[in-house]
C-alpha cells in the first residue's frame, strides 16, 4: 500500500508540467487577451485602463472587420462545400478496386505536407491573371493554350471573388485529406451491403445516394468541423498568396488581429478580434470535443 | 453466336466504358494536384534568359540550376538574402522541438492510460482544446512572456530556443492525444503482470511500453516534424530578428520582394517543401495516422 501512494504522487508529477503548462499558456494566456480585450492598451506600452466592451462595439462597427466576417463566410463556403464534393467524389471513385490506388491517394494528399506559405507562393504565379496588354499568365493563359479563354478571370485582383481564389488554393491543399477522410469511412463499411443493394437491382448512384451516404455522415460531420476550423483561422495562405487586397477584398480576421497588433501596436483591438475568433473556433469545436470524448467512453 | 452472349456483350463494353471514364476523371484530378509542382519544377530549372511568365507552361531549354543557387545564397549585387540561414534555422528549431514534443508527449500519453486518477477523464479534453484553439487568441501574452524570460542568459523572444519551447508547449496536445490513443491499444495484462514481477512506475515505462512505443514515435515525430517545419504564425511573431527566421518567413520575405524574379521565387519554394516532401513520399504511411489523430478518429 505504501508503494502505492509513492507511485501515485510520482505519476501526477510527471503529468503535471503538461497540466501546468497548458493551464498557463492555453487557458491563462487567453484570460489575459479576453481581458486585454477590455482595456485601452493602443501602443507600445501596455495599458490596462478598462474600457469595458467599447472595443467590440468599435470593432463590428468598423467596416475593414465587417469586409472580413463576409470574406470568411464566403471562404468557408466555397472551400467546404468544394473540399467535401472532391474528397467524397475522389474517395468513391478511388474504392472501386482502381489499379494504382496508392499512387493516386498520394498524389490528392501531398498538398497536405507542404506548408500554406509553399502553396501560397506558388499559387500567387498560378493564378496571377497577367494584363491585357501583355498578355495573360498562370492558369489564364493555360486556359487560352486549351482554347478555353472564356474562363479567364480576374482571380484574386477581382475585388468581387478576389476572397473565391484564395479558397481555391486551399481546397488544392486540403481536398486530399477529405478524400482520406471518406475513404477510410467507406472502406469500414462491409461489402455485403453493396452487394445486396446490387442484387435488389440498386443503381451504383442509389448505391451511394441511400447506402454510402447516411452511414458516412459521421465522417462529414468530422471533416466539416476540421476544415470549418481551419478556414476560421486561415491566415498564412492570405499572407503569402495575396495580403489583404484592394480594398480588403482577401483581409481575413486572423489577418487583420496580426496586422492591426504587431504592426499598428492597437494590442486592446487585436485582443478583441482574438477573442470574437476563439469564441468562433469553440463553437464549432467544444460541442464536437464533448461528444468524441462521450462516445469514446461508451466504447 | 448464343442469345446469352448478345445480352452480355452490350453490358460489358458498357462495363468498359465506365472503367474508361473512372480512369479519365481519376487522371484530370491527379494533374489538377501535379499542376503546381509542374510548374515549380519547370520554372526552377529555366534559365535566366528563358524565364518568362507568358511562357509559364513550357518545359526548360536544359538543366539549369542558377534559380536555385540564387535562391539558396541569395544575391548582394540585387541585395537578398538567401534561405540558406533560413533553411538552418528551421533545422535547428525542428529536430529538438520534435524530439523534446515526442518524449513529453509519450510520458503523458503513460500517465493518462495506465496511471488514470480521478479527473484525468476531464483533464483531457481540457488538454485537447489547446490543439484547435486559434493561436491569434494567445499571441499578446506570449509574445509579452517571452520578452520578459530571460533563462541562463538565453533571450527567448526572437531566439531559436524561444520558438522551440513555444511549439514544444503547444504541442503537448496533439502529441499527448496519439500517445494516449497509442498507448490505450497497450493490454493493461501486459502492465499488470509487470507490477506483480515487482517492476515500478519508472520501470514498466521503460521495460514494457517504451519498446512497443516505436511506431507511436514515428507517427508524432513526423506529425511535430511537418507541423514546426511549415508553421508560419508563431514563427513570424516570435522572430522578428532575420538572423533567427525559420524558412517559411524567409520565404515569405524573398516572395515579397519585387527585387526577386519569380523563378527564384518558385526555386525558394521547392526548397522550403522539399524536407516535409520528402518525409510524406517515403513515411507516407504513417503521416496518414497522424493526419487521422487530428480529426480526433484515431
Amino acid at each position: 500500500m505504501r508503494r502505492l501512494n509513492w507511485e501515485r504522487v510520482v505519476s501526477i508529477l510527471l503529468l503535471a508540467p503538461a497540466v501546468i503548462a497548458v493551464a498557463i499558456f492555453v487557458y491563462g494566456f487567453i484570460g489575459w487577451t479576453a481581458y486585454a480585450s477590455l482595456t485601452k492598451w493602443d501602443q507600445m506600452l501596455p495599458d490596462f485602463t478598462l474600457a469595458g466592451l467599447s472595443n467590440y462595439q468599435k470593432l463590428f462597427a468598423n467596416q475593414r472587420f465587417q469586409i472580413d466576417l463576409r470574406n470568411t463566410v464566403v471562404f468557408t463556403i466555397v472551400f467546404l462545400v468544394s473540399c467535401l464534393i472532391i474528397g467524397l467524389t475522389l474517395a468513391i471513385l478511388l474504392d472501386q478496386r482502381i489499379r494504382g490506388e496508392g499512387f493516386f491517394r498520394s498524389v490528392y494528399l501531398f498538398p497536405m505536407s507542404i506548408s500554406f506559405i509553399v502553396t501560397g507562393v506558388v499559387w500567387r504565379w498560378l493564378l496571377n491573371p497577367g494584363s491585357p496588354e501583355l498578355g495573360s499568365t498562370g492558369i489564364n493563359l493555360l486556359f487560352d493554350m486549351l482554347g478555353l479563354g472564356f474562363l479567364k478571370t480576374g482571380w484574386y485582383t477581382d475585388p468581387k471573388i478576389g476572397i473565391i481564389a484564395v479558397a481555391i488554393a486551399a481546397t488544392w491543399q486540403m481536398s486530399g485529406y477529405t478524400m482520406a477522410m471518406y475513404l477510410a469511412g467507406l472502406r469500414a463499411i462491409p461489402d455485403e451491403l453493396r452487394e445486396a443493394a446490387r442484387v435488389d437491382g440498386a443503381s451504383e448512384w442509389q448505391i451511394v445516394r441511400y447506402i454510402l451516404l447516411p452511414i458516412l455522415q459521421p465522417v462529414t460531420l468530422s471533416a466539416v468541423i476540421v476544415l470549418g476550423h481551419i478556414s476560421l483561422k486561415i491566415y498564412d495562405l492570405v499572407v503569402a498568396m495575396t495580403g489583404p487586397g484592394i480594398g480588403f477584398a482577401t483581409d481575413v480576421p486572423a489577418y487583420f488581429m496580426w496586422d492591426t497588433t504587431f504592426r499598428g501596436n492597437h494590442f486592446a483591438r487585436g485582443a478583441a478580434i482574438a477573442t470574437v475568433l476563439l469564441i468562433m473556433v469553440a463553437i464549432l469545436i467544444v460541442p464536437y470535443l464533448v461528444h468524441s470524448i462521450r462516445t469514446e467512453a461508451e466504447l | 453466336m448464343t442469345a446469352r452472349e448478345h445480352v452480355l456483350r452490350p453490358r460489358i463494353s458498357s462495363i468498359r466504358w465506365q472503367r474508361v471514364m473512372l480512369y479519365t476523371v481519376l487522371i484530370a484530378f491527379a494533374i489538377f494536384y501535379l499542376m503546381p509542382v509542374y510548374v515549380l519544377i519547370v520554372t526552377g530549372l529555366k534559365s535566366f534568359a528563358e524565364v518568362s511568365l507568358y511562357r509559364m507552361w513550357y518545359p526548360p531549354s536544359g538543366l539549369h540550376f542558377d534559380s536555385y543557387i540564387k535562391a539558396w545564397f541569395g544575391s548582394e549585387a540585387e541585395g537578398f538574402r538567401g534561405l540558406n540561414v533560413n533553411f538552418m534555422n528551421s533545422v535547428y528549431l525542428t529536430i529538438p522541438a520534435t524530439i523534446i514534443s515526442a518524449m513529453w508527449g509519450s510520458i503523458n500519453g503513460y500517465i493518462l492510460t495506465k496511471w488514470k486518477f480521478r479527473g484525468s477523464d476531464v483533464l483531457f479534453p481540457l488538454l485537447l482544446f489547446g490543439m484547435f484553439i486559434p493561436y491569434q487568441s494567445i499571441l499578446i501574452p506570449l509574445v509579452q512572456t517571452l520578452q520578459k524570460i530571460n533563462i541562463f542568459g538565453i533571450r527567448l523572444y526572437g531566439s531559436i530556443p524561444g520558438l522551440i519551447l513555444t511549439h514544444v508547449i503547444y504541442g503537448i496536445p496533439i502529441t499527448t492525444l496519439i500517445f494516449r490513443n497509442y498507448y490505450a491499444s497497450v493490454p493493461t495484462e501486459l502492465v499488470e503482470a509487470a507490477r506483480i514481477d515487482g517492476a515500478n512506475i519508472f520501470s514498466v515505462y521503460r521495460h514494457v511500453l517504451f519498446p512497443l512505443s516505436m511506431p507511436g514515435f514515428v507517427v508524432v515525430m513526423i506529425w511535430q516534424f511537418t507541423s514546426i517545419w511549415n508553421d508560419f504564425l508563431f514563427a513570424a511573431t516570435v522572430t522578428s530578428n532575420p538572423e533567427a527566421q525559420p524558412i517559411t518567413v524567409g520565404l515569405n520575405n524573398l516572395a515579397g520582394s519585387y527585387i526577386v524574379e519569380w523563378n527564384v521565387q518558385m526555386a525558394g519554394a521547392l526548397i522550403a517543401a522539399l524536407p516535409t516532401l520528402l518525409v510524406y513520399i517515403f513515411l507516407g504511411r504513417f503521416f496518414m495516422r497522424g493526419l487521422m489523430a487530428g480529426s480526433l478518429k484515431g
